[in-house]
C-alpha cells in the first residue's frame, strides 16, 4: 500500500501487526513501545525521521485506548499526570537542545548510545532484583488487581521512598488516587529526567517514568502504568504537533499501525488486573534489556535500526 | 481448558474478526478520502495539517475503543 505523506510503500498487515504488539506492551506496562516500533518502522524502509514522528502520533492514539481503559479500571491518577506534563515537556526540550549540542561536537551517536545502554542496564537489574527480592519477602492476595486493592503493592524499595514522601519541600501535593503526599518539586524532577531522556534517546520514555514512579514517588504499580500512559498522551501530542510541523509524520501509517494497536492496548491493560505490582515489574524486565540489545547492536553492525 | 478460559478465548476470536472486517473497510475509505487531501495539506499548510494530524488519531482512537467496547459486550454479554 502507498502512503503519499511519506512516500514509503508498506503492507498494512505488516503494521496492523506491529501496531497490536505494541499495543499490549503499551497497555500492560505503560511505555510508549518506541524501541520496537522505530526499527520496525525503519525495516520496512520508512525514513528515520518519519519513523520517529508517525511512531510519536501512533503512540497518542493507543495511549487514549489504554489510558481510557486503565481509567475504567480505577488506575489513573489525573492530578499526578497532569502535573507531570508538564516537567516532561519542559525535559523532552532541554534533551533535543542537548541532542543538538553533541551533534554540533560530533559525538552524538556514541554518547547517546553508551548513556541509553547503561540506563537500560541499570533499570532492569535494579528492578530484576528489586522486584524478586519483594515476591520472596511478601505473600500476595489472591484474585484481580483492581481498584482499592491496586493500591496495596508492596516494595522491598519501600524505606527509600517513604524517605522520599518525608522531604518536606513546599508545596507538598496530596495524590489521593494514588494514596500519597508528596513535595511538587520531587514530581517535577521526575517528570523532567523522563522527560529528559525522551529527548535525548527518543521515544516516550515509558521504560524510565513508570519504574520512577513507582520508586520514587511511591505512586503503586497499578496507578503508575494507567498514570503514565495518561501523561504519554499529553507530552507524546506534543511531540507528534512539532514533529508534523518539521514534516515527520505520516498520519496514515500511524492511523494504520494505530487499528492493531487499539485492540492490543486494550488487552495489555484490562490482563493488568490478574497481576500483582511486583509481578508487573519483574515482567516489565526484558523490555529495557530489548532496547539495549537493540542500541548494542546498532553500535556493532553500523546499521541504524 | 477451563470452561471460562475456552469461553473467553472463542468470544476474543470472534471479535477479533469482526474487528478485521471493520478496519479493512476502514483502510479503504480512510486512504481512499483521506489520502490525497492529507498529503496536499502536508504540504501547503504544515501547522493545520498538525493539528488535524492529532484530532484525527485522538478522534479514531475514541472510535475504536468504543467500537472494541461494545463488540465485547454485544459478545460476552456484559459490561467489561
Amino acid at each position: 500500500m502507498f502512503f503519499p505523506i511519506s512516500g514509503a510503500h508498506i503492507s498494512p498487515i505488516y503494521l496492523v501487526v506491529i501496531g497490536f504488539f505494541i499495543g499490549i506492551l503499551g497497555g500492560f506496562f505503560g511505555v510508549g513501545g518506541s524501541f520496537i516500533a522505530g526499527p520496525a518502522l525503519r525495516a520496512v524502509g520508512l525514513d528515520w525521521n518519519f519513523a520517529v514522528g508517525t511512531d510519536l502520533a501512533h503512540i497518542v492514539g493507543k495511549s487514549v485506548v489504554a489510558a481510557k481503559r486503565h481509567r475504567a479500571l480505577g488506575n489513573v491518577d489525573l492530578k499526578l499526570g497532569l502535573i507531570m506534563a508538564f516537567g516532561t515537556i519542559a525535559g523532552a526540550e532541554v534533551g533535543a537542545q542537548l541532542i543538538q549540542m553533541l551533534k554540533r561536537a560530533g559525538n552524538v551517536n556514541l554518547v547517546v548510545s553508551i548513556v541509553s545502554i547503561a540506563v537500560y542496564l541499570s533499570i532492569s537489574t535494579f528492578m530484576i532484583w528489586e522486584s524478586r527480592k519483594t515476591l520472596s519477602q511478601t505473600r500476595l492476595p489472591g484474585g484481580t488487581v483492581k481498584g482499592a486493592n491496586a493500591k496495596h503493592d508492596p516494595s522491598a524499595f519501600k524505606h527509600v521512598t517513604s524517605g522520599i514522601q518525608r522531604l518536606k519541600i513546599l508545596p507538598m501535593i496530596t495524590l489521593p488516587a494514588s494514596g500519597v503526599t508528596i513535595s511538587l518539586w520531587i514530581i517535577l524532577l521526575v517528570a523532567f529526567v523522563g522527560g529528559l531522556f525522551s529527548g535525548f534517546l527518543g521515544g516516550g520514555a515509558g521504560y524510565i517514568r513508570m519504574p520512577s514512579m513507582v520508586y520514587v514517588l511511591g505512586v503503586p504499580t497499578h496507578l503508575a502504568v494507567g498514570t503514565d500512559l495518561f501523561e504519554i498522551i499529553i507530552s507524546a501530542s506534543y511531540g507528534t504537533f512539532t514533529h508534523a510541523v518539521k514534516g515527520n509524520v505520516d498520519i496514515l501509517i500511524a492511523l494504520v499501525m494505530h487499528t492493531g494497536a487499539a485492540i492490543g492496548a486494550q488487552i495489555g491493560a484490562i490482563s493488568t488486573q490478574y497481576f500483582t505490582g511486583p509481578k508487573i515489574r519483574l515482567a516489565f524486565v526484558p523490555l529495557p534489556l530489548i532496547g539495549a540489545a537493540i542500541v548494542i547492536y546498532t553500535l556493532m553492525s553500523g546499521h541504524k535500526l | 481448558m477451563k470452561k471460562e478460559t475456552a469461553r473467553t478465548l472463542r468470544a476474543f476470536l470472534i471479535e477479533l474478526a469482526i474487528y478485521a472486517v471493520l478496519v479493512v473497510g476502514y483502510f479503504f475509505l480512510v486512504l481512499h478520502f483521506l489520502g490525497e487531501g492529507l498529503h496536499q495539506l502536508e504540504a501547503r499548510h504544515r501547522y493545520t495539517y498538525a493539528g488535524v494530524a492529532i484530532l484525527l488519531i485522538v478522534g479514531q482512537a475514541v472510535v475504536l475503543e468504543n467500537v472494541t467496547t461494545l463488540l465485547l459486550r454485544m459478545l460476552r454479554g456484559r459490561s467489561e
